[in-house]
């Protein structure tokens, strides 16, 4: 009964346990922050929009991203994953979402940012919808944890639209 | 030496009653971890609950030896979700994010495409030859939650297959040698 291998076994689990505890209460006090996040989106300029050989619109366009993502960081915080992604409908289509811009934060201080960028990765429409289309920005955040539940939230801005017509 | 003799000596002392009731609760230790995987599947209603990260494609929120814990649910798929799927002809679950979503319109299917956090370009190289997007029934789950680190004792198990045939066979040898 009080052997080397009981003794290391009892310790073991015990020592297992209490982590997956601390895990746990580590991920539930995440609940508790306060959490106002806020941002801004202005289209600074299309670049061009053309319809692609295989017959779908793409456009690109140049933003500017203004955010305060400070008050999502807690100290249970690994990273946020921030991205901003348009989102329209078709007669096709009842929803599209193109992401166009991400970026990894990583730390808090880093998490009140302005950036003047043009999109990531391609506005590709399936079909050639685009002109004239309404659509809406949306700014997401992804809170990865260092340990347990993760957090998704958005903030979304309306009222953009596409060109008329192709340039 | 000691350590031996005492082996020795309790494999001498073996009583088939005590041999068999050792057995069984063995059996029902396997049996209960196979129950609570079982229940877990139910209970997120994915194939597979849990997942260990084997790639650095989703660093730095996900490293290698990381767990992540899956939920599937009915809901639309969106942009933004970490999602788990197998693409045709491939066994290994993938865990990358969604940056494409196209929604049809009257029957609720949805092209889907995906980008490990990591890598430079989307995941059409990924994908089956001609497939450019990934459809609900490709995708097994949802990320919800992740614990650091645990996994590695699975990676570990996989890529070095000899530590699982000694670990399986020192269990063994303790549950013989054991008196209670």
């Amino acid at each position: 009964m009080h052997s080397f291998g009981y003794r290391a076994n009892a310790l073991l689990t015990f020592a297992v346990t209490i982590l997956a505890f601390i895990c746990a209460i580590a991920s539930f006090s995440d609940n508790f922050s306060n959490q106002a996040p806020s941002a801004q989106i202005q289209i600074l300029n299309i670049n061009w929009f053309q319809k692609q050989p295989h017959g779908n619109d793409e456009v690109s366009l140049t933003m500017n991203i203004t955010a305060d993502l400070q008050s999502l960081f807690t100290w249970n915080t690994k990273q946020v994953f921030a991205f901003v992604a348009a989102e329209y409908e078709t007669s096709k289509n009842t929803l599209n979402q193109v992401s166009l811009w991400d970026a990894i934060i990583p730390e808090k201080e880093e998490a009140n940012f302005w950036i003047q960028i043009s999109n990531k990765y391609r506005f590709i429409d399936q079909g050639h919808n685009l002109r004239g289309k309404d659509f809406n920005l949306t700014l997401h955040w992804h809170v990865m944890p260092k340990t347990g539940k993760m957090f998704a939230d958005k903030i979304v801005m309306s009222g953009y639209r596409l060109p008329n017509a192709y340039r | 030496m000691g350590l031996i003799g005492e082996t020795i000596d309790s494999i001498k002392s073996i009583q088939i009653r005590q041999l068999l009731t050792q057995a069984i609760s063995l059996g029902m230790i396997v049996t209960s971890a196979l129950i609570i995987w079982k229940a877990l599947m139910c209970v997120t209603g994915s194939e597979s609950p849990v997942v260990v990260v084997l790639s650095g494609s989703m660093e730095p929120g996900f490293k290698r030896g990381d767990i992540l814990f899956l939920r599937m649910s009915k809901d639309p798929i969106r942009a933004g979700e970490i999602v788990v799927f197998n693409v045709d002809g491939r066994d290994i679950p993938i865990v990358h994010r969604v940056i494409k979503v196209h929604e049809r319109e009257n029957t609720g299917e949805v092209d889907v495409l995906t980008k490990g956090d990591n890598n430079y370009g989307d995941d059409r190289l990924l994908y089956a030859e001609g497939q450019q997007w990934l459809h609900r029934h490709h995708i097994m789950g949802r990320a919800v939650g992740f614990l650091p680190y645990v996994g590695w004792v699975t990676i570990i198990m996989t890529e070095k297959p000899i530590i699982k045939y000694i670990l399986i066979g020192a269990l063994g040898l303790l549950v013989i040698t054991s008196k209670d």
